[in-house]
């Protein structure tokens, strides 16, 4: 089997339009939800988000392509120039035949089709926009991704909700491992911070109000976000060969259902999630320094993600760190994943720890080390990223510190 | 619009039950109502009565709105329609 490493990373989201400036803010502990700006919001009883502001979606894309992008896509091709980018790759040939682009989505074009539903529904007109169609739907970034870059070979789009990052990623892993592909464009994006997209939210009487403090004893619930990361997936042989810089390694993943409820989270899924990943990648407890912990900050995910976590670790767990960066960006759900992939990357390779912010209170049903409000240095070889869906279906990545 | 037959019906609607099988006592564990069943409630509660209801499944004991029996959450509506009527 091939060892595949990454040799790219792009991101825009509520802390950065770069990685760079996400890394930056994470380390600072700076949190970039805030007032939601958009139409009809003052109908909303949830008004905060992890909303991506300041962004000029002219600086970036012509006219033409804006009438075709909707803001998912925008957000996916701005992370996938920087990715790749920063891999200095080119596809052309046999590499681009080969080359595909693997993405993670939950929503497609919400803000599409919000819009597009006033125009019918609320606004009573009887014609829409030509490019609906092919703006919204889930698999429209991955298209539009391959069509930049010129990527041939296979390529898809999935969604399993709150897991759809982890699940592109670890497809995307599959296909490098397996030498299917030298190297695979993978991630996610999302953008449902519109009126409905929130709306529909509220109704699940999850959301906070004020903040998102996972792993805190006065946690209140989740705070949505909105962005992109995509990293590049490339065969170790291959990017070695050209002399790329290696940020990381993914070593492995698992994935497992609950087969139990459809939002309820449960703690032997998730704790076969983690188990499985490091068997996959032929790890032992011990060695995981840092967990990306999924840390919706609801009361359900936090106490059973941190049971999840002690039955996995055992002894281990206590001396692990596990943070949850939603504190920051808020959850990107179909994004959230890829984005968070970041603070895994900067774990293992520059040895700093993003923290849990908004932490006021501990909670005795989450004595973990969640690294507090304040960025941690720490040498951590490998790192873990979970993801638990809605739907009970999870995805585990683990990534390995390349020496 | 009599709050305590309404909200009964509504109860045993969602914990499929007769409405006779729903008294002021039952709580909603006893009537086998989940927390999206819970949730549902809430929104058919809100939706019969026009009012809203401060409830955050994260902290159900934070909103003054007490779900603990068929007989506090009657009480419950029947402040929120005098308050937001």
């Amino acid at each position: 089997m091939k060892r595949v490493v990454i040799t790219g990373a792009g991101s825009i989201n509520a802390l950065g339009f770069t990685v760079d400036e996400t890394l930056e803010a994470m380390r600072e502990g700076r949190c970039g939800i805030g007032e939601l700006e958009f139409r009809d919001v003052e109908r909303l009883a949830i008004r905060i988000g992890g909303q991506v502001k300041g962004y000029e979606p002219e600086e970036s894309f012509n006219r033409q392509q804006l009438s075709l992008y909707d803001r998912f896509t925008q957000f996916t091709l701005i992370a996938a120039r920087e990715a790749i980018g920063q891999s200095g790759l080119t596809f052309t040939g046999e590499l681009a035949a080969r080359s595909g682009v693997v993405l993670g989505n939950s929503g497609g074009g919400m803000t599409t089709l919000d819009d597009n539903y006033r125009t019918v529904y609320e606004d009573g007109k009887n014609r829409v926009h030509p490019f609906v169609v092919p703006k919204l739907m889930n698999n429209a970034a991955a298209g539009h991704v391959s069509m930049e870059f010129n990527l041939k070979g296979p390529s898809f789009t999935v969604s399993t909700a709150c897991a759809s990052s982890n699940h592109a990623m670890a497809q995307a892993f599959q296909l490098v491992h397996g030498g299917a592909s030298p190297v695979m464009i993978t991630g996610g994006s999302e953008s449902m911070l519109c009126f409905g997209g929130v709306k529909a939210w509220e109704g699940l009487r999850v959301m906070s109000k004020d903040a998102c403090r996972p792993f805190s004893a006065n946690r209140n619930g989740m705070v949505q976000g909105e962005g992109a990361g995509v990293f590049v997936f490339e065969e170790l042989e291959h990017a070695k060969k050209r002399g790329a810089e290696i940020l990381a390694e993914v070593a492995g993943f698992a994935m497992s259902s609950d087969a139990s409820d459809i939002v309820m989270p449960s703690k032997q899924g998730e704790a076969r999630a983690m188990q499985g990943a490091l068997e996959d990648a032929k790890l032992n407890p011990e060695d995981v320094g840092y967990i990306n912990a999924h840390g919706t900050g609801t009361a359900a995910n936090d106490k059973t993600e941190s049971a999840a976590v002690a039955d996995v670790f055992g002894a281990h767990a206590d001396r692990l760190l596990i943070s949850s960066t939603k504190s920051m960006h808020g959850h990107l759900i179909g994004a959230t994943g890829a984005v968070e992939f970041l603070a895994c990357i900067m774990a293992v390779r520059d040895g700093i720890v993003a923290p849990t912010i908004g932490y006021e209170e501990p909670d005795p049903e989450c004595a973990l080390d969640v690294v507090p409000n304040v960025a941690r240095e720490a040498d951590v070889k490998v790192a873990l990223s979970n993801a638990f869906a809605f739907g009970g279906l999870n995805a585990v990545l683990a990534l390995r510190q390349f020496s | 619009m009599d709050v305590k037959p309404r909200v009964i019906q509504i109860i045993a609607e969602q914990a499929v039950l007769e409405t006779s099988d729903v008294t002021l006592e039952s709580t909603l564990d006893d009537l086998g109502i989940d927390s999206l069943g819970l949730v549902e409630s809430i929104f058919a509660i809100e939706e019969a009565f026009d009012i809203s209801i401060p409830f955050n499944a994260n902290e159900p004991e934070a909103s003054d709105f007490d779900i603990s029996s068929v007989a506090t959450i009657v009480v419950g509506i029947e402040k929120l329609i005098s308050e937001q009527s």
